[in-house]
């Protein structure tokens, strides 16, 4: 079975990022940039499957300017076999995406797509639903934990009361929840052999998908600041100021 | 104009976060229901009570039960020509089920709205809510998710819509329902509780997470963690409370031995008053905490039990 994994380069979780002044968006010019870790999670997943025979060939796959290359080699390095880079300078929204992907999957043809449940920049959380819905595959959402058996997957999923099983027929799109597996650092040999590797460079033309944005984006500002109250001296001084001060208990 | 928004109910209960989803839908014009599930007569019932409600559509079939993504999305789908919005909350049932009803209408979801501009114009925090974006829809169909803790809901009781079985659709058949293993608790849900007291790394042990539970029990609260402590193994995921697990905004937020990454903070940040109890007094939690007590929390966590059995 062949597996696709889409990756997204995003700001690095690490960075606090800063409102432009002029409301335009966030400052992302010379910040830190990595993969989406939820995506890292699924490059993880994709390895340890053909680490066990499940899995016999893995294509990351990133879109967005040409920078992108750099998250597919990261990809690479971990155990993707190659890659496929879709570049374009317009902001693609996950309908595009979506759009793109499915494209790719038409002529791939790959058993499993297994991506990050949401990127951390956008926090869109929709790229996996909407690819296996414009598929007509189904989708196992927010895994921590997959089967294979045959043609059927079965997927437990982080629901909001606890966790919930579901199985789904072959081929399928998951996305990755925190808890499905710790990904593993690149070694060096790795990260080396990765440059080797090759990585296919297509247009969002080529696959036939106008990505234009359908969302405008009308303004980004900064949420209004909490300032910090005050420090209490002890649990009876505490307890005291939320029954008479904020009257919250 | 008219939205539809898609409810989740437990029981003959319609769940808060959907209350909230239809106080947001009240700024886009009439408002009609659908409930899905497997024998949901009461909670039809109960969604013809919401207030704002004028109609509510029953989708009662066995493959609607447990709301699996596939079937309810060709429902919503077959239903979506009536409507000019469509809107579910941002739980793991709204979000797992939208984003595929908005691909199949070609249009882009507008996710986790935490504001309502006009009809095609939403505010949406991206960046772990370090940034709050204004966008504007160019698609036929809005299809939106709702932040729940950013709209007050609307009261369990005081509509009379009327109740109407919708046009059956067909199951897709590609998914199948396997078991849940759902926390049992009768403390209330994280997303509805008036009052959290979360534990962080600094609890040590998951162990050491029932010593929030004399103070939850009084304060009738609910119990959530940080990121750090469902790594760490202590407590399930479904505790989570941050950019990546569930977003709250009670009356009263209790971060104990939480240091307050921004990922965190995006999820608690709205509380109205946060209180922080943490030994490190540097912890970037104290910058947002009302009040914050600098002090060992296994000293702390005791005395503040005892304090409030003195109330």
């Amino acid at each position: 079975m062949k597996i696709l994994v889409p990756v997204k380069r995003v700001v690095d979780y690490n960075v606090k990022v800063r409102v432009k002044s002029d409301g335009t968006g966030v400052e992302i010019a010379g910040v830190k940039m990595s993969m989406n870790p939820f995506d890292e999670i699924a490059v993880e997943e994709a390895v340890r499957l053909k680490e066990k025979n499940i899995a016999t060939e893995i294509v990351a796959v990133s879109m967005g300017v040409a920078a992108c290359a750099e998250t597919i080699r990261t990809a690479l390095a971990m155990g993707a076999d190659r890659g496929i880079l879709v570049e374009t300078d317009v902001e693609l929204q996950p309908l595009a995406v979506a759009k793109l992907l499915q494209a790719l999957a038409t002529k791939e043809n790959p058993g499993l797509i297994i991506l990050g449940k949401q990127a951390i920049d956008d926090d869109m959380n929709a790229t996996g639903q909407m690819l296996a819905a414009l598929l007509g595959w189904p989708q196992g959402t927010f895994a921590s934990k997959l089967d294979f058996d045959g043609d059927t997957l079965t997927v437990k999923r982080e629901v909001d009361g606890g966790l919930e099983t579901v199985a789904l027929k072959l081929p399928a799109v998951v996305t990755t929840d925190l808890r499905l597996n710790e990904p593993r650092y690149a070694s060096l040999p790795n990260i080396m052999k990765a440059r080797k590797k090759p990585i296919e460079n297509v247009k969002p033309a080529d696959l036939g998908v106008d990505p234009t944005p359908r969302l405008k984006l009308v303004k980004v500002v900064e949420p209004e600041k909490r300032k910090a109250g005050v420090k209490v001296a002890s649990v009876a001084e505490l307890v005291g100021k939320l029954r008479n001060e904020a009257k919250v208990i | 104009m008219t939205a539809l928004v898609l409810l989740e109910h437990a029981g003959s209960d319609i769940k808060q976060p959907s209350r909230s989803a239809v106080a947001a839908a009240e700024k886009l014009g009439e408002i009609h229901a659908l409930v899905v599930g497997n024998g949901i007569g009461p909670a039809a019932q109960a969604a013809a009570k919401l207030p704002g409600v004028a109609k509510v559509l029953v989708a009662d079939a066995p493959h609607y039960d447990h709301a699996l993504a596939e079937p309810v999305a060709a429902l919503l789908v077959a239903l979506a020509p009536g409507y000019s919005h469509l809107l579910a909350a941002a739980t793991a049932v709204g979000k797992n089920i939208m984003p595929r009803v908005a691909a199949l209408l070609d249009a882009q979801p507008i996710s986790d709205i935490a504001g309502v501009v006009d009809a095609d114009t939403f505010v949406r925090p991206i960046y772990a809510g370090n940034a709050l974006a204004t966008v504007q829809s160019a698609d036929a169909k809005k299809v939106i998710t709702v932040r729940a803790a950013s709209f007050d809901p609307v009261a369990a009781e005081g509509g009379n819509a009327t109740v109407e079985p919708a046009p059956a659709a067909a199951d897709p058949g590609v998914s199948r329902f396997i078991s849940a293993e759902l926390s049992k608790s009768e403390r209330p849900e994280l997303t509805a509780a008036r009052v959290v007291i979360s534990g962080g790394r600094g609890m040590q042990s998951g162990d050491n997470f029932k010593l929030l539970e004399p103070i939850a029990d009084k304060l009738g609260a609910a119990v959530g963690a940080s990121r750090a402590a469902v790594d760490a193994g202590f407590v399930p995921n479904d505790y989570q409370v941050g950019q990546t697990g569930k977003i709250v905004a009670p009356e009263l937020y209790v971060a104990v031995g939480i240091s307050g990454a921004i990922q965190h903070l995006a999820g608690m940040k709205d509380s109205k008053v946060i209180v922080a109890i943490n030994k490190d007094e540097e912890a970037p939690i104290f910058q947002v905490a009302d009040y914050g007590l600098v002090a060992d929390l296994f000293v702390a966590l005791p005395e503040l039990a005892k304090e409030l059995e003195r109330g």
